[in-house]
C-alpha cells in the first residue's frame, strides 16, 4: 500500500518537476523572442546602414580588401561624374548647352560664393579639390536615396577620409605659403603674453583635430540619421502586423525622404564651405 | 530594473534633450536672422549663407549626440 503511495507520489513529483521544466523552458522562450525582436528590429536597421560584402576577398597584410556596397557606390559615382563632366565638356564653347550649362553653373557659384571669398584669388589653385568634394559628396548623399542603393557617405570611413583630406590640403597650403616653420606659428594667436604660450599649442592643436572630426561626423550623422529614422518608421507597419495603418507611416517616409534631399544638397554646400574656410584660415596673413 | 531597460531609458530621455537643445539654438539664430534681414535687406544673400552654415553646425553636434543615444538603443 505504502508503495503504492510512494509510486503515486514520485509520478506526481515526476509531473510537477516537468510541469516545471515546461514553464522554465516557455519562459526562456518569451525571453529569447522578446531579445529576438528587439534584436531583429535593431538587426533590420543595422542591415540597411553597414557595409554589406558584395565580393569577398582575402585580408591581405590586416586590412580587409572585400568589396562592400559602400566601395561599390562610390565607384559608380566616380563613373558618373566623370561621365557627366568629361562628355558634356567635349565642345568647349563659350556658352555651354544642357548638363554642361548646368554644371558650369553650379560651378561658377561655388567659386563666387565659397572659394573667393574665403580664400582670395590665390586660393584658385585649391579649387579643383574644393569641387570635387562638393560634386562626390553631393552625388554620394543623393544616390543612397535611391532604392537599392547604399549612401557611401554614410560610412565612417569615407567621412573620415574626406575630413583627413581637407587637413592635408590645409596643411600643405600653409606649408606651401608660410613654409614649415610658419605653418606652425599659425597655432600661436598674434599679440599673446609670451607665458600663455605653453597653454596655447595644445589648446589649438586639440582644436584643430576637433574641427576635422567634427567635419566627419557631421556629415556621416546627418546621411545615417535620415536612414534611420525612415526604417523605424517603416518597421511600424511590421510591428503593428496591419497594412489598414500604412497609410500614415507611408506619409512620414516620404516627408522625410523629401527633407533628405535638401539635408543632401545642404550637407555637401556646409563640408565644401568649412573646407574653404579652413583652408583659407591656413593661408590667411596674420601674425 | 536591468541595465538593457534604463539604456532604452536613457536613449529616450537623450534624444527628447537633443531635440530640445537644437531646436532652441537654431530658433534663437533663425530669429536674428530675421531681425538682420529687416533690418538691412541687401544684406539677405550673407545672412542667408551664415544661416544656413551654423544651423549645421548647430545640427551636426545634436546628431552626435542622437548616434550616442542609438548606440544606447542598442546595447
Amino acid at each position: 500500500m505504502t508503495e503504492k503511495v510512494a509510486e503515486q507520489v514520485i509520478e506526481h513529483s515526476a509531473d510537477s518537476l516537468q510541469a516545471a521544466q515546461h514553464i522554465a523552458h516557455s519562459a526562456e522562450h518569451a525571453a529569447n523572442a522578446a531579445d529576438h525582436a528587439g534584436g531583429a528590429g535593431a538587426d533590420f536597421i543595422m542591415h540597411h546602414i553597414l557595409a554589406q560584402p558584395v565580393i569577398e576577398l582575402p585580408t591581405v597584410f590586416g586590412i580587409d580588401l572585400t568589396i562592400t556596397n559602400h566601395i561599390l557606390m562610390m565607384w559608380i559615382v566616380s563613373a558618373l561624374l566623370i561621365l557627366a563632366f568629361g562628355l558634356s565638356f567635349r565642345r568647349k564653347s563659350m556658352i555651354p548647352k544642357g548638363l554642361a550649362n548646368a554644371l558650369e553653373a553650379t560651378v561658377v557659384y561655388l567659386r563666387d560664393d565659397i572659394i573667393l571669398p574665403n580664400m582670395g584669388t590665390e586660393g584658385m589653385k585649391y579649387a579643383p579639390y574644393l569641387l570635387t568634394a562638393f560634386f562626390f559628396v553631393l552625388l554620394c548623399n543623393l544616390l543612397g536615396l535611391v532604392p537599392g542603393a547604399a549612401t557611401a557617405t554614410g560610412n565612417i570611413g569615407v567621412t573620415a577620409t574626406l575630413a583627413m583630406l581637407t587637413l592635408i590640403v590645409e596643411q600643405i597650403a600653409g606649408i606651401k605659403k608660410h613654409g614649415v616653420w610658419g605653418n606652425m606659428k599659425h597655432l600661436i594667436p598674434g599679440g599673446l603674453p609670451v607665458f600663455l604660450i605653453p597653454i596655447m599649442i595644445p589648446v589649438e592643436l586639440v582644436s584643430m583635430m576637433a574641427k576635422h572630426i567634427a567635419l566627419a561626423i557631421r556629415l556621416f550623422a546627418n546621411m545615417i540619421a535620415g536612414h534611420i529614422t525612415i526604417l523605424a518608421i517603416m518597421s511600424l507597419i511590421f510591428i503593428f502586423k496591419s497594412w489598414i495603418i500604412a497609410p500614415a507611416p507611408l506619409l512620414i517616409i516620404v516627408f522625410c525622404a523629401l527633407l533628405e534631399i535638401l539635408i543632401a544638397f545642404i550637407q555637401a554646400y556646409v563640408f565644401t564651405i568649412l573646407s574653404a574656410v579652413f583652408i583659407g584660415a591656413s593661408l590667411s596673413e596674420e601674425h | 530594473m536591468d541595465s538593457q531597460a534604463i539604456a532604452f531609458l536613457a536613449a529616450g530621455f537623450g534624444a527628447a534633450g537633443v531635440t530640445f537643445a537644437a531646436a532652441f539654438g537654431i530658433s534663437k539664430l533663425a530669429s536674428a536672422a530675421m531681425q538682420g534681414i529687416s533690418r538691412q535687406p541687401e544684406a539677405a544673400g550673407d545672412i542667408r549663407g551664415t544661416v544656413i552654415i551654423t544651423a549645421a553646425m548647430i545640427e551636426g553636434v545634436a546628431l552626435l549626440s542622437a548616434a550616442i543615444c542609438f548606440l544606447l538603443s542598442l546595447k
